[in-house]
């Protein structure tokens, strides 16, 4: 080795030749920048497919309309029962007409009132739902998926818990409760945050140990910085996703909880109990609008939050962005 | 092999024993009235506390737990009060059970055979006419509460007429083959979705992955790829819930039975709890909650078997 050789050495051994780098933002914007961005993205896949903007405009004007439909001109009240001036009689079983849009049921109530009437319940049911069921079971499942000595043991819970079948545990509840809107909401919230929790404990662990949040971490990026730009995209996508899926969800366990007589009390229109209304006139063919108004309306409402929040998950997948 | 089915059958003993424990203590937050059987009005207060003492249920909840626990391990599972006053539950199911598990198996039957093939094709077919038709049904299935489609179903293809008689009649006959069609259809749809959903996304995943690529580098023909390894790999998750699934047709399916009056076990549990008698709610809920667990334990047994690295690995996280 020359004597050059070891004065370069010597020189460069001189200066610390390992120095943490300060955070700066500028450096940082430099390096990192690209003209990527996560909503841009997910929003323009998004509105990209021509379905999802027809069932998007659809299920908009249903919920708007459902909405304000109590406050338009000319809208029947949803528990009246319409008498006959003529003869005095209640309206019983009225094919639809000009007076009742979609005639009346078998006591006489106007069924396009409680259709929306019905609607609004079972939204509500549903949002409510939905979002305890976020709530909670994101709670539930970051503290399963953050503090490693609990996760042995809420895994055993789960394991039980989930073992029980759902029917029977939201049927044991409405049956221990007694029917009301309460017990609807209550006995739906039990059991419904157990899939959101597994998930997202799921997705805690296998993100929380990835290289790039290793990366991070040893770059010194605050903790802060990791929740909100390393995991929530993942998190936030999802649950928007599962509120909306967990609606077609809710109302199918209402129309069953209703199905096997555990349902609302009947004075409170919901979807289920219109349904299970037509379906005990079904036999008379000259009856069957009862059960195909409040069919139809349902199936829109359910398969338009299916097909949106089926879409929308693969929209926020970024492995689908470019 | 044999410690991982010790171990793992220890824990589903462990497990059945907090449900059943569980659904024990919540049981007894039942209505009381469930206990005493049609002329419930008429008893005076001393005469309602004799029956319930006769039930044992003014004990301390631990002597309830207790006497509950020695009677079980007899094979007794109470009697029933006010469906069928005074007959042993263990007779009621006898009956049923056949109906709901002939039904529920020959389901899952044609549910795999179609789901699975419909999984196949359209993944091989991606985004093409077919493609879209059979997502559409995915769709629809999964969306739509059973309880809707399933009673149009009932509706409008009974009504169907051949030489004025229906081809498919409105009610279960045992006597009249043509009757088991419908409800063994309607059992079947969800299933089918459920498979071919699955299969589809399983398929997409398999057909990118480097084996694949390799075996078809080696020359192996489309064919025998499919069958020496997807079809392989794709039966290792499916038998883990194929033996909960065959387990839980005891259940029966609530709607169908009632729907086409099946005689089987799904009507069971809607009828006893609205006819409140606690005594066959506990016993149905005991059953069917312990099920699910037989059928997971069975279910990671059948996957210990088929995929000889699950039994190595230390098991973690949930299903």
């Amino acid at each position: 080795m020359s004597q050059k050789e070891l004065q370069v050495i010597q020189a460069i051994e001189d200066e610390a030749l390992f120095t943490f780098a300060e955070f700066d933002p500028e450096a940082a914007e430099r390096v990192g920048y690209s003209d990527y961005s996560y909503w841009g993205s997910t929003l323009k896949i998004f509105f990209k497919n021509k379905t999802v903007i027809f069932f998007l405009i659809l299920m908009a004007s249903l919920i708007l309309f459902a909405t304000i439909q109590p406050y338009l001109p000319n809208q029947k009240s949803s528990t009246k029962i319409h008498v006959s001036p003529v003869t005095g009689h209640p309206l019983q079983n009225q094919e639809p007409s000009k007076e009742h849009w979609f005639g009346t049921n078998v006591i006489g109530q106007d069924l396009w009132a409680r259709i929306w009437s019905g609607t609004r319940t079972s939204l509500l049911i549903a949002i409510i739902v939905g979002i305890w069921e976020v709530c909670f079971g994101i709670f539930i499942g970051a503290i399963w998926g953050y503090v490693r000595q609990l996760d042995a043991f809420m895994t055993e819970a789960y394991n039980v818990i989930n073992n029980i079948p759902t029917t029977i545990l939201l049927m044991l509840l409405a049956y221990i409760l007694r029917p009301s809107f309460r017990t609807m909401v209550i006995a739906m919230c039990a059991t419904g945050w157990l899939g959101m929790a597994r998930f997202v404990r799921n997705q805690i662990v296998i993100i929380r140990d990835r290289e790039y949040n290793l990366a991070s971490r040893c770059l010194g990026t605050p903790t802060s910085r990791i929740i909100t730009k390393n995991l929530l995209p993942y998190l936030v996508s999802v649950i928007v996703m599962r509120i909306a899926l967990s609606i077609p969800g809710t109302i199918g366990w209402e129309v069953f909880l209703t199905y096997i007589g555990l349902g609302l009390p009947i004075d409170t229109p919901s979807l289920g109990n219109l349904l299970n209304e037509g379906r005990q006139v079904m036999m008379a063919p000259a009856l069957r609008y009862q059960l195909i108004f409040p069919a139809v309306v349902l199936s829109v409402i359910t398969i338009s939050f299916y097909v949106l929040g089926n879409a929308f998950a693969d929209a926020s997948d970024p492995r689908n962005h470019y | 092999m044999l410690k991982y089915s010790l171990k793992r059958l220890l824990q589903s003993l462990i497990t059945v024993f907090i449900v059943i424990t569980l659904v024990f203590l919540l049981m007894r937050l039942l209505p009381e009235e469930g206990y005493f059987g049609d002329g419930y009005d008429k008893l005076t207060p001393e005469q309602r506390e004799n029956i319930l003492r006769k039930f044992g249920l003014l004990d301390p909840w631990y002597v309830q737990l207790k006497n509950f626990y020695s009677s079980l391990l007899k094979g007794d599972l109470g009697k029933s009060i006010i469906y069928r006053p005074d007959v042993p539950v263990i007779d009621i199911i006898k009956l049923k059970i056949p109906y709901s598990m002939t039904f529920g198996l020959a389901a899952i039957a044609v549910s795999l055979l179609f789901g699975l093939s419909m999984g196949i094709h359209t993944a091989r077919n991606k985004g093409r006419f077919w493609d879209k038709i059979w997502s559409g049904y995915v769709v629809f299935i999964n969306a739509v509460p059973a309880a809707v489609y399933l009673l149009f179903i009932q509706l409008y293809i009974t009504g169907l007429k051949y030489k004025g008689r229906s081809i498919f009649p409105m009610l279960f006959n045992r006597h009249n083959p043509r009757s088991w069609i419908l409800p063994l259809i309607s059992m079947s749809l969800g299933g089918i979705a459920g498979y071919a959903l699955w299969m589809r996304r399983y398929m997409v995943d398999q057909l990118n992955q480097d084996y694949i690529r390799l075996a078809r580098a080696k020359g192996m023909s489309e064919k025998q790829i499919m069958v020496k390894h997807v079809m392989r790999n794709a039966f290792v998750p499916m038998a883990q819930y194929l033996p909960a699934s065959i387990l839980l047709t005891i259940s029966g399916s609530i709607y169908i039975e009632s729907l086409y009056s099946i005689p089987g076990m799904g009507g069971l549990l809607v009828d006893v709890i609205q006819r409140q008698d606690n005594v066959m709610v506990q016993a149905l809920v005991l059953i069917y909650s312990s099920l699910g667990i037989w059928g997971l334990f069975l279910g990671d047994l059948l996957m210990a078997i088929f995929d000889p690295r699950i039994r190595l690995e230390k098991k973690e996280g949930a299903r």
